[in-house]
């Protein structure tokens, strides 16, 4: 199978990026420098695209009782032009995929998955709504965004790039929430505007038609240079989320995972109720139910390298002995990255719950040395606002 | 796009060495491109004997290890510990500031000329 090319494919080619495979789809590994584009995000803006992420609509009456029953989160209270970070379970209480769901109506929703699951959840989303009054249809479109500290006055600044307030009820990009989106325009174009992102910087995710994607690329890039926008990549956006400690699905999160383990817990709503008041039996319900204040085999932690070389996803995470050597394996490494904001190494693992306090001094098994570690809250990285 | 010295000798692992004594040894500027920013070298200590073709260190990227081959045999005579703190010379410099390392030739493995290693490369 070859891999898919999203709207910005020419785009990324024609800016020299070093492209790489990535959920089935050809996407910019970095364009000039994974620190230069981090960098920038963190400081100024990047531009990015996420035209490989799997956008599926859900519309009808029944939509948001549906979207309660297929995820653990209680989607029926989002408000109209929110967002909402969940999770898709299996009946085992397995995470299948993260997901955000924008509602966009009384009655309509989207909910953007990860590339490499849009199939799974597809399918589960068709098998699980066949009781309910509801349509799910995939909607491809591309999806740009602009992450960084100057990410609005960038957008402010690019051409043909407008606020719509008569049909946002008065929702400009400044107003516009964290986790809230709102109808905007691009020319003669609606696009939908959403204040989410996975970077940990403030910024904006656009959704536009993929043959407008050219033209609004470029004309952010235009607007951004001044700022010191730069196009960035996908290692980018794996430092960016690593620093600011939040999960890859297929490293921190996979089927074999619940959300307690991943320290997501918080998205899962035991407490939700169908309409007539009644304990709403989500798919995944009665494992997630069963595992709630039990203590897991193994939870997510932050590590904090104390020497230079950086921890990569599956090494070992083992004791640190009296003379700094490696004892017995306590772990596994799910995603590290040396930071490039904050100077040393850090990394996300699975460890046993013995040693996952704050200040566990722990070593990772880089290529047969025991390099020191030290257990961190999470995030590691947190902007100040 | 970099060029290539007819100067120096490559391998098919993607370093370089020149023809003087002791030899400089570094990485080829695919390589460096291919890594992406380097964040972490480790390269062999001066003295010690080393054999063409075996691993005697690795660099770092932010997103990858690379394991380093020795392109010759011989005796390490000097590192360059302008890189080891500073590794992203390797990168922006590597056929002059981002070199790694001289060696006291002993013998000499496979090598290829600049033509030969861009056609192996692609570059």
């Amino acid at each position: 199978m070859t891999d898919k090319k999203t709207p910005l494919h020419d785009e990324h080619v024609a800016l020299g990026a070093h492209m790489t495979e990535f959920g089935g789809w050809q996407m910019p590994l970095r364009y000039t420098s994974d620190l230069a584009e981090h960098r920038a995000v963190r400081e100024t803006a990047g531009l990015f695209d996420l035209s490989h992420m799997g956008d599926i609509g859900v519309h009808g009456p029944e939509a948001a009782a549906f979207l309660d029953h297929a995820l653990v989160g209680a989607i029926s209270q989002v408000k109209l032009l929110r967002a909402r970070y969940s999770m898709i379970c299996a009946d085992d209480g397995g995470v299948l995929d993260d997901l955000i769901v924008y509602r966009t109506g009384e009655t309509e929703y989207f909910v953007v998955a990860n590339a490499a699951n849009t199939e799974v959840v597809l399918d589960e989303f068709r098998r699980r709504a066949a009781a309910f009054d509801v349509e799910v249809v995939p909607a491809p479109s591309a999806l740009l965004a602009v992450q960084g500290p100057r990410a609005e006055e960038i957008l402010r600044a690019t051409d043909g790039f407008e606020e719509d307030p008569e049909a946002s009820g008065g929702v400009t990009l400044e107003n516009l929430r964290y986790y809230a989106c709102a109808p905007m325009r691009f020319r003669d174009e609606a696009v939908v505007v959403g204040r989410t992102g996975y970077t940990g910087e403030d910024g904006f995710e656009i959704w536009v038609s993929p043959d407008r994607a050219v033209e609004l690329w470029r004309a952010v890039l235009a607007a951004g240079e001044p700022f010191g926008l730069v196009p960035a990549g996908l290692s980018a956006r794996d430092s960016l989320r690593l620093e600011a400690g939040m999960p890859l699905y297929g490293h921190e999160l996979d089927t074999t995972t619940t959300p307690f383990e991943a320290g997501m817990g918080r998205v899962v709503r035991l407490d939700k109720e169908t309409a007539d008041g009644e304990p709403l039996a989500f798919v995944g319900r009665d494992a997630l139910a069963s595992r709630k204040g039990a203590q897991p085999a193994r939870v997510l932690v932050g590590l904090r390298g104390e020497g230079r070389r950086p921890a990569r996803a599956g090494y070992d995470v083992v004791r640190r002995t009296a003379d700094g050597d490696a004892g017995a394996k306590v772990g596994s490494v799910t995603s590290g990255v040396p930071s490039p904001t904050l100077g040393y190494p850090v990394a996300m693992a699975y460890v046993t719950p013995e040693v996952s306090a704050e200040g566990t001094e722990l070593a990772v098994d880089v290529r047969g040395r025991a390099e020191p570690f030290v257990v961190v809250p999470l995030p590691f990285y947190r902007r100040t606002k | 796009m970099a060029e290539y010295p007819a100067t120096l000798k490559y391998t098919k692992e993607h370093e370089w060495v020149d023809g003087e004594s002791p030899a400089t040894v570094g990485i080829t500027p695919y390589a460096a491109e291919a890594l992406g920013d380097v964040v972490f070298v480790e390269l062999p200590e001066v003295g010690a004997t080393i054999e063409h073709g075996t691993v005697v260190g690795e660099i770092e990227s932010t997103k990858s290890v690379s394991e380093l081959y020795a392109p010759v045999s011989g005796t390490v005579t000097e590192v360059n510990q302008a890189v080891v703190d500073d590794p992203e010379l390797v990168g922006s410099a590597p056929f002059e500031g981002g070199w790694l390392f001289k060696v006291e030739v002993s013998a000499t493995g496979e090598l290829l000329t600049a033509d030969e290693y861009r056609a192996h490369a692609g570059v």
